[in-house]
């Protein structure tokens, strides 16, 4: 393989690694303050998608402006979606939690299905996103620099919110011991609450840009993106917000250089995630950066 | 609580004995005078009942929450059809590449395949224990969602073996309803037995406090592996059973949809209790036949109200949520049926009745 394919494929690997890293911020931020994996993130990011297609749609405001009400509509949703399915069970065992989380998940697939329809629809890709830069052999999308810039600024963003204001602290706390910070005063709820809505927003962000870059959405395409950026949090060890970030980052890179050196083994490539998936679990459960072993 | 409540005494031998009778009998006349629709349904049922048992028994009983009988049901299905598809069939079949040998040449009676298709499942499903049960929890549920996931992308890829996403078509339908409630008897007799003996009290002490019961001397990966292997067995039957109901499959059938359903089954009849896998397997099988009306349009008098297609799984999530909120036990609980409970309350309610005069 030239060195022209390898810098291609790297660049792919970049911009899909930023996207399944964003999602796995929204996983590993939840987990960390209710030992919840919440099945229903990849279908957030669905609906992200259908708001910013339909505030494009209905609403005609100019992209940017649609794809931020769409984030921001998308917080609403996963404060709402932990108000009312997530708060009834926090004192419940564990494996409810769970239960509840894939229940929501399938609504909100199913009411995407019922409401939107179930045939995919073309997202539109603005022309800044659209134009093709080439250098020497290399063809690739503006959106390819664009969407690891994006990620970044947002990485950064959540980092200063999370180290450096008190409801960050307070997040961090709640992740070590809730009774706790319920004692010292803290409304534990809303942390929660704005946790989620962060989590969502991100996951919106990253839903938009990877409509962007596979210009096709439908009820079902939060799933895959959903469980590897799962994967990807759990590599980069759960819990910890960098870690989801660079296991993202890490799993994208793989994923492509797999698809890039076995070409017949293109197929598999949404089952080599699982595989590594496995693996960790196996050898080193803690992941690349994480502390505390997953009870 | 190790107490058999349908085979203790005579006499409940004799009620459960009589119970089955009575069960061949309906099945004799409906063979005769359902219609195939009919037919189908109770096919469905059975088949259904059979897999909300035998998943229980890895989630309800031994407390390990795992994601995994759309992976156990596909392999059994393949195998099983693999083995009982003609060779002419199989030469039809796959275009693209031809089967491998010997599996191009084999075509095994019907039971045989079913065996085969468990015993492969149960092989796969002890396989598969060694990374599983290494996690416990939220991560035990990803593994196994993740092996579903893999089982239903190897299908999708291995085209010499399971003929890719054109799947496998040509079966002929060996089930009727004598295989699907035989062995429908069958499972239910097994699991309530193993439930009820030392080996269900210590998959449910696994369930309720691991680390006790280890301190208590029960080596806990030795019954979960026991747990998920007995799964993987008749779920692996099962889904032979369900190919050769509906004679065709391919990767296609084996989602996440169906380990979704089952799970709702379970959760709502009662994780732990076989009586509710079975009352809720039957409300599932006719509920959705009933439901299907809210997705074709009726009317109301001289309303006329669109059908909305895809309302059934938007309600069975809702149904499960709400379950989870305000009934997390579901039906049953953790109680089981019992002869000697029916007596007591016919006979409550008839000295109610007698007292109230």
């Amino acid at each position: 393989m030239t060195f022209q394919m390898f810098l291609q494929q790297l660049i792919n690997g970049v911009s899909l690694g930023s996207l399944y890293g964003l999602i796995a911020i929204g996983y590993t931020m939840v987990y960390g303050i209710l030992r919840l994996i919440n099945f229903a993130h990849g279908d957030v990011l669905m609906v992200g998608c259908y708001f910013a297609f339909y505030a494009l749609l209905i609403f005609s405001l100019p992209w940017y402006a649609s794809f931020l009400v769409a984030i921001l509509l998308t917080a609403l949703l996963g404060i709402a979606i932990d108000r009312g399915a997530y708060l009834p069970v926090r004192k419940a065992p564990r494996i409810s939690a769970l239960i509840t989380a894939i229940g929501v998940s399938f609504l909100l697939e199913n009411l995407a299905l019922v409401i939107f329809g179930g045939r995919p629809k073309a997202f539109y890709r603005p022309p800044i996103f659209g134009k093709v830069i080439e250098w020497g052999d290399l063809h690739f999308l503006t959106l390819s620099l664009w969407i690891p810039a994006i990620t970044f600024i947002l990485i950064i963003f959540l980092l200063l919110i999370v180290y450096r204001t008190r409801t960050g602290m307070a997040m961090r706390a709640i992740a070590r011991d809730m009774e706790t910070v319920r004692l010292m005063g803290v409304d534990v709820n809303r942390i929660t609450s704005i946790t989620f809505a962060l989590g969502s927003a991100l996951a919106a962000a990253g839903g938009i840009m990877w409509a962007l870059k596979f210009p096709q959405i439908d009820p079902y395409m939060g799933i895959v993106p959903g469980l590897k950026a799962f994967v990807a949090a759990v590599l980069g060890g759960i819990g910890n917000v960098i870690g989801a970030a660079l296991g993202g980052f890490l799993l994208g890179l793989l994923e492509i250089m797999l698809v890039a050196l076995m070409p017949s083994l293109g197929g598999y490539k949404d089952a080599f995630a699982f595989l590594i998936l496995i693996g960790i679990l196996l050898f080193r459960p803690i992941g690349i950066m994480g502390e505390k072993l997953p009870d | 609580m190790g107490v058999d409540f349908l085979m203790n005494k005579p006499r409940d031998r004799i009620l459960t004995g009589l119970s089955i009778i009575g069960l061949f009998t309906f099945l004799y006349w409906a063979k005769g005078n359902a219609s195939e629709y009919q037919i189908r349904l109770l096919n469905n049922c059975a088949i259904f009942i059979t897999l909300a048992v035998s998943y229980n028994l890895i989630n309800g009983i031994c407390g390990q929450f795992s994601l995994e009988p759309n992976a156990f049901v596909a392999i059994g299905a393949y195998t099983s059809s693999l083995l009982t598809i003609s060779p002419a069939e199989k030469q039809v079949s796959f275009i693209i590449e031809p089967l491998i040998w010997p599996l191009s040449v084999i075509s095994l009676p019907f039971w045989l395949s079913l065996l085969a298709a468990g015993v492969v499942t149960a092989f796969l499903a002890f396989l598969m224990g060694f990374p599983v049960f290494r996690v416990r929890g939220d991560y035990l549920a990803i593994v196994t969602l993740g092996f579903g996931e893999v089982v239903r992308v190897v299908a999708n890829n291995l085209q010499n073996i399971t003929n890719g996403p054109l799947g496998l078509k040509g079966l002929v339908p060996h089930t009727n309803l004598w295989w699907s409630f035989g062995f429908m008897i069958f499972t239910l007799f097994f699991i309530w037995r193993l439930t009820k003996s030392s080996f269900g009290r210590a998959m449910k002490a696994i369930r309720e406090d691991e680390v006790a019961a280890e301190a208590m001397g029960i080596r806990s990966f030795r019954y979960k592996m026991m747990a998920f292997t007995v799964s993987g067995f008749f779920e692996g039957i099962a889904g032979g059973l369900l190919a050769h109901l509906i004679t065709t499959i391919s990767p296609a059938l084996f989602t996440f949809f169906l380990t979704f359903n089952l799970l709702i089954i379970i959760v709502v009849g009662g994780l732990g209790s076989i009586t509710g896998s079975v009352i809720s397997s039957v409300l599932f099988v006719f509920g959705s036949e009933a439901l299907r009306a809210v997705e074709e349009p009726f009317s109301i008098g001289s309303l006329q109200i669109p059908g909305i297609p895809g309302m059934r799984m938007v309600i069975f999530a809702i149904i499960l949520i709400i379950v989870m909120i305000f009934a997390r036990q579901g039906i049953m609980g953790r109680g089981e049926f019992s002869w000697q409970r029916l007596m007591d309350g016919l006979r409550r309610a008839e000295g109610r009745l007698r007292n109230s005069r």
